[in-house]
């Protein structure tokens, strides 16, 4: 059965019409944007929050588009079991809203990356990543300055424990190494679900890598999972 | 009325450009530093329409709500007539 | 430059806007009456060089610029061609040297973000950029003809000017959205105190929704919108027309600051109220301002613009007219809307969050006319700002080759058998190394269309719901063009149209970005008049007709000016994404076969040439002789037997060979797959040197299946070109006979180390440790 997808658009955001075409265009999902100034999510079954730089990244990343009415519906919407998917930018604004815990700090290198990077997945215990094997390793690139995953230990710990780290940065083997760390996140850590594991926040962007042209495939099989996640009810 | 807000991250977390500029500092042979924190530092001029306490109250609330982010960072903060 | 309106109009101040006795004479006859201070300043910007062109516009006519493809030549804010499908695209480089010297971040950001507002104008939403870069060294080098010293202390300040401009360049690309394909970044000791920074940027646009910066229509209102105005950036078109003395870092105020949040607020907000119908025309406010735009747009629809300035949004208080009319401050636009449908276009900037204020109107006088406080502090006939600015036919020094042709006296060739240590250190190179250092701090992915991002050969993008791509590619040469600027020139050209045609698209148009020392030297006008010469050669014979760009004067520092420097950007067509070739090998057991010109090289001749290369600079530490010859007929028919070979899915890689020569390309063909060759030269008497890393041109290395080798003999020899199977791919590593003779043999992996970290290591060298 099709899932509806909803893209929202915050002011600065400029990864929507890539995540929009991946889910209309590559995986043929209804599928329609969300304008940050209203609180209507329209019927969606998953809500995108897609990269970019949402109000330029002024103040921190992701600092003053949580504020916004369509997170407040957000919020709403992940707190009854709603999928919420954060890609980039995505990933930092749902950390600041509070929907997922820690923080994004700048690169370890201080500087912006674009590259692609190899993903090892740790848990198939997500609507994100139930189609996948647990300890595969996905080619998909990152963009970003600010992926340098923070929180405290007894947050990590947590994390660890209810096996909510479902990326973690890893050799193209699998080895999880602090070489094959290209930000310095804490533990290798590239992406996240929250208690409820229906909400996920990741670093790397599946939709740069959904398509042969692209160069990339790997990140066909992450969206692949979101797309056909209606089968798990 | 205006509100000076510093922000700064907790010691606990590790702070890479003010570790960068320390080791510039030292590379281009500046004597005596030990430690360098980079933070934000904001300006927020007041219409005057609240009271003292009541603006205290109002500037707090504005750097812990969102000027800052508890998971990282701290804040201090002073008015000046 | 706060002086009061009524200041009198010295022979002081004359002087310190640029403008010579003769040109003030000429402001008296057109206006009939002295200046005021504000029209003075309009003067002196829009009569800039930067503006105006008065110098290069004499030879700037000689360039082609039209074909069957050629939608808008040069005189719009981009030129636009037709790509099929009903597709149009814009396209445009431009310089930003000056600010990027005095201020390398924000230089290079304003830099990016005026290119994007040039694009968006048209009404084509930009889907890539690229930019050629050039700095003084990173590194302590052999150092070329002892006539450029580089001192410890200045290599340090090129790692913050590096570091500043790739991080302004990536900070606004980024932030904006549009993938950056890469392009080149070269190091020269004549880039010292001077560096380039050319930024190019494309956009998509519908042929039938093209915007032109065009006003019409007596009575339609004039809207500002985007970033208020501040006293940033004041006469920054005048400091772009001046060269730099000891004091020019003292202009550091004059340097605007770029918002790239603000302009991906105003490319959205533009793009949709160009879709409510209700826009007429539109043109960003960049060099000049306020001034530029309000005259031009009036001058190009023989109309008007009359505006307030009470209503202008200002950031700071108290700012005078005159600072007004010529701040330079950034992400702001003019546009002419359709009286009565205001309202529709005011909707759209709410929507956004942008502030849009009607500041005037149109009016059926051809002049512009700006008020304060409903007086008059300025009104100029618009011509008198664009057509009829001066034009100058400077001197022209007939170019002399500035160094020997002979090999100089201590280098003796073909003494040693193995050239391997020779081969990585030329691989490490500033010129040759990898530019990952640079190209990753840029978002290449952005809007999912990139099919080859930066260090290959060209940027190549699909267009999304249709089967074509374009291919875009940056080159120039400035040694080359320092040693022979006409010759040079036309490398320019050619190696920018191989790079395009080896994805195997067909090269189509071109834009041009001419960066050079100061015109009022008879020998610098001799450059450039040379260089100009080359371009319009060969542009006519590769049919790729310049479609806009700009000129850059004035690029010395303390007397001594850049190698002349023109960037081309060549933007070519691929019918079909799914046959673009890429430039890595990728599998080992593969053909590889040398496509090039059917012609020997004399030994003479041969050494002549290789006094330009990177291999005499780099590793011999000398410079001599002149660029490798050129035939544009034979360049022509490489590129349409690429395009064929592509099209018949005959190769799996192209890359032609430059910089460092074959061996070079070879290296570079095999390190993103860790592939490495097993080849053999014959030398035909050449010195090795010279058969390994001898720069000649119309060299295309290609890969295949071994059974494609016949045919793709045929192919070429259909084209009168030669064709010949010099080895295999195999796996790791890298071996090279000439003659039969071993003459590099290494692991790709080791040449690789050398190359891909050069530049890292150089840039955090720890300089003052070194200069001990």
């Amino acid at each position: 059965m099709a899932m509806k997808f909803g893209v929202i658009i915050f002011p600065g955001s400029n990864c929507d019409h890539d995540a929009y075409w991946a889910f209309k265009e590559v995986f043929q999902q209804p599928a329609t944007f969300l304008w940050h100034d209203s609180s209507d999510l329209q019927g969606c079954d998953a809500v995108i929050v897609p990269g970019g730089f949402a109000y330029g990244d002024y103040l921190r990343t992701g600092a003053i588009a949580r504020f916004s009415p369509i997170m407040e519906a957000v919020r709403k919407f992940a707190s009854t079991g709603g999928l919420v998917m954060g890609i980039c930018n995505g990933f930092q604004i749902l950390c600041e809203s509070g929907l997922l815990p820690g923080v994004l700090m700048r690169n370890k290198n201080l500087k912006y990356i674009c590259k692609p990077v190899h993903i090892r997945v740790e848990s198939t215990d997500s609507p994100f990543t139930h189609s996948l094997r647990r300890g595969e390793v996905l080619e998909v690139p990152i963009g970003h300055m600010e992926g340098n995953y923070y929180c405290d230990e007894a947050t990590l710990q947590q994390l660890q424990k209810q096996d909510r780290i479902l990326f973690r940065y890893s050799t193209p083997e699998g080895t999880i190494t602090p070489e094959a760390n290209p930000n310095g996140a804490i533990d290798n850590i590239a992406g996240i679900c929250s208690e409820g594991r229906n909400v996920l926040g990741m670093m790397p962007h599946p939709e740069r890598a959904s398509e042969t042209a692209l160069g990339m495939t790997d990140g066909v099989r992450i969206l692949q999972a979101l797309v056909t996640s209606g089968t798990l009810k | 009325m205006k509100a000076y807000v510093y922000v700064s991250l907790k010691k606990s977390v590790l702070d890479p450009q003010g570790k960068t500029i320390q080791g510039a500092l030292t590379k281009m042979g500046y004597q005596g530093v030990e430690d360098v924190r980079q933070g934000k530092f904001f300006e927020v001029t007041l219409d005057g329409k609240l009271g003292r306490d009541a603006a205290q109250a109002e500037v707090e609330r504005i750097a812990r709500e969102v000027l800052t982010n508890p998971v990282i960072e701290d804040f201090r903060y002073s008015l000046e007539d | 430059m706060t002086s009061p309106e009524n200041a009198a109009i010295t022979a002081e101040v004359i002087r310190d806007h640029g403008l010579t006795q003769d040109e003030y004479q000429r402001i008296l006859k057109w206006l009939g009456r002295t200046p005021t201070l504000t029209e003075l300043g309009i003067f002196s910007v829009m009569w800039s060089e930067h503006c105006s062109y008065k110098s290069s516009r004499v030879h700037l006519k000689r360039l082609p610029t039209r074909s069957k493809l050629v939608v808008q030549g040069p005189g719009e804010n981009a030129g636009i061609i037709d790509i099929g499908d009903g597709w149009t695209c814009a396209f445009k480089i431009e310089s930003h040297n000056h600010p990027s010297f005095i201020e390398p971040f924000q230089g290079a950001t304003t830099g990016v973000g005026g290119i994007l507002r040039d694009i968006f104008t048209m009404g084509a939403r930009p889907v890539a950029v690229m930019d050629s870069l050039r700095f003084g060294p990173v590194t302590k080098e052999p150092g070329d003809s002892g006539r450029w010293q580089t001192d410890q202390a200045t290599i340090h300040k090129n790692h913050s000017i590096v570091d500043g401009v790739v991080g302004g360049v990536a900070s606004y690309g980024n932030c904006f959205g549009v993938p950056n394909l890469g392009g080149e970044t070269k190091f020269e000791p004549c880039y010292n105190g001077n560096p380039l920074v050319n930024a190019f940027a494309l956009g998509l646009v519908k042929r039938e929704k093209i915007f032109y910066a065009k006003a019409a229509g007596a009575g339609n209102p004039v809207i500002y919108v985007g970033s208020k105005t501040g006293r940033d950036g004041i006469h920054g078109a005048t400091m772009a027309s001046e060269e730099f003395s000891e004091g020019s870092e003292a202009k550091r105020p004059n340097v605007q600051v770029g918002d790239p949040f603000m302009e991906k607020l105003l490319l959205e907000a533009c793009v949709e109220a160009m879709e409510t119908g209700a826009v007429i025309g539109i043109q960003d406010m960049g060099a000049a301002g306020l001034t530029c735009s309000t005259c031009e747009m009036g001058g190009r629809g023989a109309v008007g613009l009359e505006i307030e300035l009470d209503k202008v949004p200002q950031r700071e208080t108290g700012m005078t007219p005159y600072e007004i009319m010529l701040s330079e401050s950034q992400e702001r636009m003019l546009l002419v809307a359709e009286k009565g449908r205001e309202e529709e276009v005011f909707a759209v900037f709410r929507k956004w969050g942008l502030d849009a204020v009607e500041i005037g109107q149109v009016i059926p006088e051809n002049k512009m006319r700006v008020r304060e406080h409903g007086n008059v502090v300025a009104e100029i006939p618009n011509e008198a700002l664009t057509d009829d600015a001066p034009l100058y036919h400077r001197p022209v020094e007939p170019w002399v080759s500035p160094v020997a042709k002979e090999v100089p006296d201590g280098i003796k060739f073909g003494t040693k058998k193995d050239l391997t240590g020779e081969f990585h250190a030329l691989l490490a190179s500033p010129n040759i190394c990898s530019k990952r250092w640079v190209y990753e701090q840029y978002d290449s992915m952005v809007q999912t269309n990139t099919m080859q991002g930066p260090g290959g050969e060209a940027g190549v993008i699909r267009i999304k719901g249709s089967q074509r791509g374009l291919a875009m590619a940056l080159d120039g040469n400035g040694r080359w063009c320092y040693l022979e600027p006409k010759l040079g020139a036309m490398h320019a050209v050619a190696e920018a149209a191989r790079n395009v045609a080896c994805t195997g698209a067909r090269p189509v148009a071109a834009t041009n970005c001419l960066n050079f020392g100061n015109p009022e030297k008879p020998p610098i006008m001799g450059q450039f008049s040379a260089v100009i010469d080359g371009l319009t050669e060969a542009c006519i014979a590769l049919e790729t007709p310049i479609t806009g760009g700009n000129v850059s004067f004035y690029n010395e520092t303390l007397g001594e000016g850049i190698y002349p420097t023109p960037v081309l950007g060549i933007v070519g067509l691929l019918d079909d994404t799914s046959k673009a070739v890429g430039s890595h090998f990728k599998a080992p057991g593969k053909a590889i076969v040398l496509l090039n010109e059917n012609r020997k090289k004399h030994i003479d001749e041969a050494q002549v040439e290789f006094g330009s290369s990177e291999y005499a600079l780099h590793i011999l530490g000398a410079m001599w002789g002149a660029p490798p010859k050129l035939s544009l007929g034979a360049e022509k028919v490489l590129h349409q037997a690429l395009r064929q070979l592509a099209a018949e899915e005959l190769v799996e890689s192209a890359k032609d060979c430059s910089d460092g020569g074959i061996a070079a390309a070879l290296a570079e063909k095999g390190f993103a797959h860790n592939i490495g060759v097993d080849v053999d030269f014959a030398s035909s008497g050449l010195p090795l040197e010279c058969v390994l890393f001898g720069e000649n041109p119309t060299r295309v290395l290609v890969s295949c299946d071994a059974g494609h080798v016949s045919r793709i003999q045929q192919v070429a020899t259909n084209f009168g070109l030669a064709a010949r199977q010099i080895g295999t791919t195999i796996p790791g590593n890298f071996q090279v006979r000439v003659d039969g003779n071993p003459a590099l043999r290494a692991e790709v992996s080791a040449l690789k180390e050398s190359w891909a970290t050069a530049l890292d290591r150089a840039l955090h060298s720890d300089v003052k440790a070194a200069a001990v």
